[in-house]
């Protein structure tokens, strides 16, 4: 009896000992979520609905509480639609574009017809690694009207210049090219993995009954990967609406704000202009844009899985 | 298609696709090197005449980037050693113990992945500039101390840590931070070495923070002072060319020297079903 009652103040003992060195561990990195992550996005929901100006910034006794009015003025303000529209342009027509562009060279490097794989795979992933204002700065010289290369390369097949970032309807594509050959690396490399996980003998089995190579794909590569491609598309959605650095060096939102950026707007009103209550709203319409998506995501994983 | 013919088709792809993928990079160190005006004649030229350093001195020696670069390094450095070991520390608690309210704990952590960081940043740099970080290495290194994505990584990796190994460290007598010093690190080396690599290549790459929080040009990391260079220089184009050589260099190299852990954190992180 007393050796039982020994026994089980131990183990509380050593129970409440193993939770308090629990915390002990886990506690800086939760400090320095809680009041640099955590914390601040609390602040920039409150944020959102004060008139913080430039004036506040010296002396925070100016700042009054407006209710939605910075959410109104977004609305009233076609910038915004602009630059939500650009956004929204870069992420349907860039992300789809890119992740096309992840799939075939995927399959092309999985296929046992192609050579030097490994060479190829790290090749193909040195723009996913490079410093993105590096990379904007150089195609910022290749996208030159008067003697940038690509320019050139059209004029020996007999296409006039392009002037890629100086006009209007061209630019935002001129990005979108660049951030497909920046990125398709990375997905590349999780689709490779997604088709590695498909097992052998669904192809030899198809193989037997006769099924050509497209309908292999369609029938047996398509459907295995989708949980894979599900994920890859949401991941680049979400990324790309963070569309930022790009604009920033290469066009500054122009020409006639048709490369402007949720992110860039953001920018611009808060740290240029320190507007960061209309900021603040500007960054919690992005995020609840990527929310809705998160979610969409959700629901179709679930939809895949089952 | 006989299969000649597509392995033919297949290759030359492959290799279209590679050479699409070089040749800006290749044009970059080829253009660094020609002299002022060179890069800017038509039809361009895709070698230099006669290959120079002059643009490689101007930046270090006028232009302030051996600075930059050592702003980089230090920021990148600093948050890379000290987020590696806070999300070491978290992922192994989470993995390892049980109390109340750990689950739940970390799946709102994971449901703050949702948050883009963009929203973060003007309270933290209020918040930052009232505590006089702003415009000091300790501000551009505070976001990044810990990162949901990193203990999450260790987590995932320390799960499949057998719990008899812990168990005899405690029999032995040891600690609980000696477990997690002599059981838990060295076994988690590689999953370590990836995060850390991870975290100095995005921190060395990150643009947006220490854009906002370094004022002073002394202080720009090399993603901000190539930016700012860019508007001063625009005409230079082999100068640019030089920076960005600058620039990329040294994360391109991490990235070949280390491929495999680098692709690995992909892998953990990405194909997470």
């Amino acid at each position: 009896m007393k050796l039982e009652t020994q026994h089980f103040t131990q183990t509380i003992m050593t129970t409440s000992s193993r939770t308090t060195a629990a915390w002990i561990f886990l506690s800086p990195a939760l400090a320095v979520i809680g009041i640099f992550f955590v914390l601040p996005v609390l602040a920039a929901f409150t944020l959102s609905f004060t008139d913080f100006d430039i004036y506040a910034l010296g002396n925070w006794d100016y700042i009054r509480f407006v209710g939605f009015q910075n959410y109104i003025r977004i609305v009233e303000t076609p910038l915004f639609w602009k630059a939500l529209k650009n956004t929204f342009y870069f992420v349907l027509v860039g992300g789809p574009l890119s992740v096309a562009v992840s799939l075939g060279t995927a399959l092309m490097l999985n296929s046992k017809l192609a050579k030097f794989k490994s060479l190829y795979r790290t090749i193909y992933f040195l723009p996913v690694v490079s410093s993105l204002i590096a990379v904007a700065i150089i195609w910022r010289y290749l996208y030159h009207p008067a003697h940038g290369i690509l320019n050139y390369l059209l004029s020996q097949i007999g296409i006039a210049p392009i002037d890629w970032l100086g006009d209007p309807d061209i630019a935002m594509p001129a990005i979108i090219i660049m951030a497909v050959w920046k990125n398709f690396g990375y997905n590349m490399l999780i689709f490779i993995a997604g088709l590695q996980n498909i097992p052998d003998d669904l192809y030899e089995a198809a193989h037997l009954d006769g099924a050509s190579w497209w309908q292999q794909f369609k029938e047996i590569t398509i459907p295995m990967l989708k949980p894979t491609t599900v994920f890859v598309v949401m991941i680049t959605i979400i990324g790309y609406f963070q569309l930022f650095a790009e604009p920033y060096v290469m066009t500054q939102g122009g020409p006639l704000n048709s490369t402007t950026s949720i992110v860039l707007l953001m920018y611009e009103q808060g740290f240029r202009w320190w507007s960061m209550g209309y900021a603040a709203a500007i960054a919690f319409v992005l995020f609840a844009i990527i929310l809705f998506f998160t979610v969409i995501q959700m629901v179709l994983q679930r939809s895949v899985r089952h | 298609m006989n299969k000649k013919k597509t392995q033919i088709l297949l290759n030359i792809g492959l290799l279209m696709i590679g050479l699409t993928t070089l040749a800006p990079v290749l044009w970059m160190v080829s253009a660094s090197l020609m002299s002022s005006g060179e890069a800017g004649t038509f039809p361009p030229p895709m070698l230099p005449k006669l290959p120079t350093f002059e643009h490689y001195l101007a930046l270090t020696e006028r232009l302030n980037m051996g600075r930059y670069f050592l702003n980089s390094f230090i920021i990148a450095g600093a948050v890379t050693l000290i987020s590696t070991l806070l999300n070491s520390m978290a992922g192994f608690a989470f993995a390892k113990y049980h109390f109340k309210g750990r689950d739940k704990m970390f799946n709102a952590l994971l449901a703050g992945l949702v948050v883009p960081a963009q929203v973060t940043m003007l309270p933290l740099f209020l918040m930052l500039k009232t505590m006089g970080f702003v415009n000091t290495y300790v501000g551009a290194i505070i976001p990044g101390m810990a990162s949901i994505f990193g203990i999450f990584l260790i987590r995932q990796f320390v799960m499949a840590i057998p719990d008899s190994l812990i168990e005899a460290a405690r029999i032995d007598g040891g600690s609980e931070f000696r477990i997690y010093r002599t059981v838990i690190l060295p076994l988690c080396r590689p999953i370590l070495f990836t995060l850390a690599l991870f975290t100095f290549m995005g921190t060395w790459n990150d643009f947006m923070w220490p854009l906002i929080i370094m004022t002073d040009q002394s202080n720009y990391t090399l993603q901000v002072g190539l930016a700012s260079l860019m508007g001063e220089h625009t005409l230079d184009l082999e100068l640019m060319m030089a920076g960005s050589v600058i620039t990329i260099i040294p994360v391109l190299a991490l990235f070949l020297l280390f491929q495999r852990h680098y692709v690995r954190g992909i892998m953990v992180g990405g194909v997470k079903e």
